[in-house]
C-alpha cells in the first residue's frame, strides 16, 4: 500500500535506510520510504549513493551518521541531531536488528517512551508485577535544540540489563531529537558512581503512514556481553512491542487531546503529540480537529 | 451510545445502525475468553463473565487504542494487555490503573459499550438501537440448533439476493437481513450480519433441532459453503466496495486531562432499591441495593457511597462488593446503640422493596496492588471496606492477610464471604484492648519494604495501630486508614480569612462557621460527604497559611505539611489561609 506524501514537515527531515553493518559492498539494495521505491549502493571503491527508482533514476542527498545511511525525499537540514554519547571511543555501538511493523512511526515512538507498560509486555526483563508505578518524571520542551526531554524516569526492573543481577529502581532520560526517532539513557550497571548512562536507540523510516521499519541500536559501556547477546536481548523486547503496536487502533497516532486517554505517567506522549501538532505535522498521524 | 451516530459519514451502501444482527453464537464465548466481532465495520470485543453476564464493548481500550479482544477476561474484570488497566463487567468502568496505584482512577473513565441480548443460542448486539431486542418470534418455544456461521466476502445485498436460491424447501419471507425458508416441518432461518462494506456473516438456526444433529450441522455446512462459493464468485464481477470509514467518538472532555482532584463531589442522584435486607452478624443488617433503572456506575475498592435516609438525614457506608460484582451495591450496617438516628432507621424502618436515594461511589480509601503483601485490619463493621479489598485482592492472587478483631464469633460480620475468602482470614475474638494490641503488634512486625497496611475500626483502635505501625517503622505513606467517624473533640471558636488564589476572592471565617459553609453560603459548590472530618471527600489544598487540623483523614506526614486541609472541620491557626481553588 503506498500513498503519496506531500507533507513538507516529514518530506524534510532525514531519514535512516539502513545501517552500514548490513549493507553488503557492491550490492544494489532496494527499500521504501514515505510510500516511495529508493535504491542504494555501496560500491567497492567506496562510493555510495541513494536513489529514487522513477522512470529516471534521481540521485537522492545521503548521510553517513551514527553508524547509519540517511537520505531525505526533500531539502534537509544541513546537520542532523547530536548525540554525543555515540562518538564516545570505549563504547560499543551495535546495530540490534531492523523490525517491520504494521503501525505508523508516532504510534512506535510513544511506546519507546513508554515505562507504564514494562511490567505487562516486557514481564520478568523490564518491569514485573506487582511494581508498575509510574513515579513523577519531568519533561521539557526544549525550544533551542527542538526536542522532547523526559528526565528523572525511575522504573523497577527485574533485569536492568544483561550485565544486573536481580532487581532495582533503574534511572532513565529520553529524548527525542526527530519526529522519527528516539533514544534513551539509561543507568549502566558499574558506571553508575560517574554518571554514565547507556543509549538504546530507535531510527523509524517511515515506510507508509501505517508501516514502519525501525533500525535499532544500543551503545553501551559494558564491554561482559557479547554482540549476539546485546542483539538478541534487543529483539525479545522488540518481538514483545510488536505485537502490541499492531493492535492499536487507529494505527495513525491521533493527535486531538480528546481521542484518546491520557493519564500522568504520559506526560511524555503528551508532548510529543503536542510537538508534531506544533509542527504541523500531516503524515502517519491524524491531526487535531 | 448515541455518540456513534453522529460520526456515520455517506456510505455508497445502506447503513442502518438501528437493527439488531447476531454478531457470535453463544458457543464463541467459553470460560474466560474474549471473541472479536465486527459490526458495521465496527470491531467489537465480546465477553462473557463468571456471572454469566455478556459483555459487547468498542474493541478499544480508551488509553492507547489497543483491542481489548487480545486483552485478559479475569472472570469479573477485562484486563488490558498493553497497561494492565482494568475494566469491570457490564458497567465497562475503569476499576484500577496499574501506574498510578495510589490514585482511584476517575470514574467516568469508561469504554464504550453496546447493548446484548443472548437467545436462541446466538448472541444480538446493534450499533445504535432505537428500540429494544423484540426477539424472533417465529421461534418462540422452541429450542434451535445453532448453524456453523460462514463468512462471505461479499456485501450484504448481494448475500441477500443470492442466499434466496438455499436449497431448502421454499422461500416464506425474507427481508433485508434475514430470510426464513420451509420444508415440511422444518423451519430455516438465515440471519444476515453485515460486517463490512465486503464482507457477510450468514448465521443459520433450524428448528425445531434434528435428532440427528450432527448429519444436519454437516449437510448445511457443506451446502452453505457451496452457496458462499457461489456468491463470492458473482461479488467478483462487482467493484470492491470500500471499507466503512469508522471514525472513532471522542472521549469525554474531562478526560482528555487526568484530573488531580474529583471536584464533582457525591450528589445523591442514584435511586436504589433494597433488594434484599438481610442480617450478617448480631446487630449487623446486610442491604443488597439495585438500580431502579440502567445500572449503577462503577466503584473501586474501598469505595462508600452516600445514603440518604427516610428520616431525612444522610449517612456513608462502604460497599462490600467485589470485582465485577456491578449489578448491585451491598453495604453492611451495625445498629449503633448511640446512633443519632442513622442505623436504628435503616435497621427498623428501611424494608426491602424500598427505594433511596444514593450517591455514585467515592473512593478516599484507594487499594495499592503494587505491595508485595497487604494486611489488612478490621475492627467490628470496620470489615465492610476491606472485604472489597480482599474480595480484589483473592481475585488477583495478591497476597494479603485479613486480620478481624470482634467481641465473639457472632460479631463477624458477612461469615460466608469471609469463609470463601480462605486462609488469609484471621478472626480474633474476645481480645482485650490491651491484646488486641499485641496481636496488631506482632501482625505489623517486619515492616518491609512495598508493603501495605489498611485499618478500618472503632477510633481507639485506629489511632492504637497507627501508633504501632509507627513504632515498627512503618513510613506514613504505607499505612491507610478510615475512620467510621471523628471522636475528637472540634473547635469552632476561632476567626480567620480564607483567600481563593484561582477566583481572587477573600472570605471571612466567623466563629461558629466552618470553612465549608462559608463557601456554600458565598455561592462556592464545594464537595462534601461526613462532614466530620473523617472521609476527606472536602479535601483542598493549601496553598499559603497554617491550617489547624481537626480532622481524622491525614497523615501525620500531610498535617505536618500543611499543604492539604480538610475543610469541613479545620482551620487556620494563622490569620490567612490561601486556599488553591
Amino acid at each position: 500500500m503506498t500513498q503519496y506524501c506531500d507533507d513538507p514537515v516529514i518530506l524534510n527531515q532525514w531519514h535512516p535506510l539502513s545501517s552500514f553493518d548490513e549493507i553488503v559492498v557492491g550490492q544494489m539494495h532496494s527499500t521504501v520510504l514515505l510510500g516511495c521505491s529508493i535504491s542504494y549502493q555501496l560500491t567497492a571503491q567506496g562510493s555510495l549513493s541513494v536513489w529514487l527508482c522513477n522512470d529516471v533514476n534521481f540521485s537522492l542527498p545521503l548521510k553517513r551518521a551514527y553508524g547509519f545511511l540517511w537520505t531525505s525525499l526533500g531539502t534537509p537540514p544541513d546537520e542532523i541531531f547530536v548525540v554525543e554519547e555515540l562518538d564516545e571511543t570505549d563504547r560499543q555501538n551495535v546495530a540490534t536488528g531492523v523490525f517491520g511493523v504494521n503501525v505508523s512511526f508516532g504510534r512506535a515512538i510513544e511506546n519507546f517512551l513508554d515505562m507504564g507498560h514494562f511490567p505487562f509486555v516486557h514481564t520478568g526483563i523490564l518491569g514485573e508485577e506487582p511494581h508498575t508505578e509510574v513515579k513523577e518524571y519531568d519533561v521539557d520542551v526544549s525550544e533551542s535544540r527542538d526536542e522532547i526531554m523526559a528526565t528523572r524516569c525511575r522504573f523497577y526492573q527485574p533485569q536492568a540489563s544483561l550485565a544486573s543481577e536481580g532487581g532495582a529502581d533503574v534511572d532513565y532520560v529520553f529524548r527525542v531529537p526527530h519526529i522519527n526517532c528516539a533514544l534513551l539513557y539509561k543507568s549502566s550497571p558499574g558506571y553508575e558512581a560517574e554518571g554514565r548512562m547507556d543509549v538504546i536507540y530507535m531510527f523509524l523510516q517511515p515506510m507508509g503512514p501505517e508501516w514502519t521499519r525501525a533500525h535499532t541500536g544500543m551503545c553501551v559501556i559494558d564491554s561482559k556481553n557479547s554482540y549476539q547477546g546485546i542483539r538478541y536481548f534487543q529483539q525479545v523486547i522488540f518481538g514483545q512491542d510488536k505485537s502490541i503496536l499492531e493492535n492499536q487502533f487507529p494505527k495513525r497516532l491521533p493527535l486531538d487531546s480528546r481521542a484518546e486517554t491520557p493519564i500522568r505517567a504520559d506526560k511524555s506522549a503528551i508532548a510529543y503529540r503536542r510537538w508534531l501538532t506544533k509542527k504541523g505535522l500531516t503524515y502517519g498521524v491524524i491531526p487535531a480537529i | 451510545m448515541a455518540s456513534f451516530q453522529q460520526f456515520d459519514v455517506e456510505y455508497e451502501m445502506k447503513v442502518d445502525l438501528s437493527q439488531w444482527h447476531p454478531i457470535a453464537s453463544s458457543s464463541d464465548l467459553p470460560l474466560r475468553h474474549v471473541y472479536q466481532g465486527q459490526l458495521w465495520g465496527r470491531e467489537l470485543a465480546v465477553w462473557r463473565a463468571d456471572d454469566g453476564h455478556i459483555n459487547v464493548w468498542e474493541n478499544r481500550c480508551l488509553h492507547r487504542g489497543v483491542r481489548l479482544s487480545i486483552g485478559l477476561n479475569e472472570g469479573s474484570e477485562l484486563r488490558c494487555l498493553y497497561h494492565g488497566w482494568r475494566y469491570a463487567n457490564r458497567t465497562a468502568g475503569c476499576t484500577y490503573i496499574p501506574a498510578h496505584p495510589a490514585d482511584a482512577p476517575a470514574r467516568t473513565i469508561c469504554n464504550n459499550t453496546y447493548q446484548c441480548v443472548e437467545v436462541h443460542g446466538l448472541v444480538w448486539s446493534a450499533i445504535a438501537p432505537e428500540s429494544s431486542f423484540e426477539g424472533q418470534g417465529v421461534l418462540e418455544g422452541l429450542e434451535p440448533l445453532v448453524l456453523r456461521p460462514i463468512p462471505i466476502a461479499a456485501p450484504l445485498h448481494l448475500v441477500q439476493k443470492l442466499a434466496a436460491d438455499y436449497p431448502f424447501g421454499t422461500l416464506t419471507n425474507r427481508d433485508d437481513t434475514s430470510l426464513t425458508l420451509q420444508y415440511g416441518q422444518a423451519k430455516l432461518q438465515l440471519f444476515l450480519q453485515p460486517v463490512d462494506a465486503g464482507k457477510t456473516i450468514m448465521r443459520g438456526l433450524l428448528t425445531p433441532a434434528p435428532v440427528d444433529s450432527v448429519a444436519a450441522l454437516r449437510h448445511h455446512n457443506a451446502t452453505m459453503t457451496a452457496l458462499r462459493d457461489e456468491i463470492e464468485l458473482a461479488a467478483t464481477r462487482l467493484d470492491p466496495p470500500t471499507a466503512i470509514n469508522v471514525k472513532f467518538a471522542p472521549v469525554a472532555k474531562g478526560l482528555a486531562r487526568m484530573p488531580d482532584i474529583d471536584n464533582a463531589g457525591p450528589k445523591v442522584e442514584l435511586r436504589a432499591k433494597v433488594a434484599r435486607k438481610w442480617q450478617v452478624a448480631e446487630q449487623v443488617m446486610a442491604f443488597r441495593l439495585e438500580a431502579l433503572s440502567g445500572q449503577f456506575p462503577t466503584f473501586q475498592p474501598g469505595a462508600h457511597i452516600d445514603v440518604n435516609l427516610p428520616n431525612g438525614m444522610s449517612r456513608q457506608y462502604s460497599l462490600t462488593n467485589g470485582p465485577g460484582e456491578t449489578d448491585h451495591y451491598t453495604i453492611g450496617v451495625k445498629h449503633d446503640i448511640a446512633s443519632r438516628g442513622g442505623s436504628t432507621c435503616l435497621h427498623d424502618d428501611v424494608q426491602e422493596g424500598d427505594v433511596l436515594a444514593i450517591s455514585a461511589p467515592h473512593n478516599n480509601f484507594p487499594l495499592r496492588r503494587d505491595a508485595v503483601k497487604t494486611i489488612l485490619i478490621a475492627g467490628g463493621i470496620g470489615i465492610t471496606p476491606l472485604l472489597s479489598m480482599a474480595k480484589t485482592l483473592k481475585a488477583q492472587e495478591l497476597p494479603f492477610e485479613l486480620h478481624i478483631f470482634a467481641q465473639s464469633k457472632d460479631d463477624l460480620a458477612f461469615p460466608n464471604i469471609l469463609h470463601n475468602l480462605g486462609a488469609s482470614t484471621i478472626s480474633h475474638t474476645g481480645l482485650t484492648p490491651q491484646a488486641t494490641c499485641d496481636v496488631i503488634a506482632g501482625v505489623l512486625a517486619n515492616y518491609t519494604p512495598a508493603q501495605h497496611v489498611y485499618i478500618c475500626g472503632p477510633g481507639a483502635m485506629l489511632e492504637a495501630t497507627r501508633e504501632l505501625a509507627t513504632k515498627a517503622a512503618w513510613p506514613d505513606e504505607a499505612v491507610h486508614f478510615e475512620y467510621f467517624k471523628n471522636t475528637h473533640e472540634i473547635a469552632f471558636n476561632t476567626t480567620f480569612e480564607i483567600a481563593l488564589s484561582r477566583s481572587a476572592l477573600t472570605l471571612q471565617v466567623p466563629a461558629g462557621k466552618t470553612i465549608l459553609q462559608v463557601l456554600r453560603d458565598n455561592g462556592i459548590e464545594a464537595p462534601s460527604s461526613c462532614e466530620q472530618g473523617a472521609c476527606g471527600t472536602c479535601l483542598m489544598t493549601v496553598i499559603e497559611g497554617e491550617p489547624d487540623h481537626q480532622d481524622v483523614y491525614l497523615s501525620t506526614t500531610e498535617r505536618a505539611a500543611n499543604q492539604k486541609i480538610i475543610a469541613c472541620v479545620s482551620r487556620s491557626k494563622s490569620n490567612r489561609l490561601v486556599l488553591d481553588m
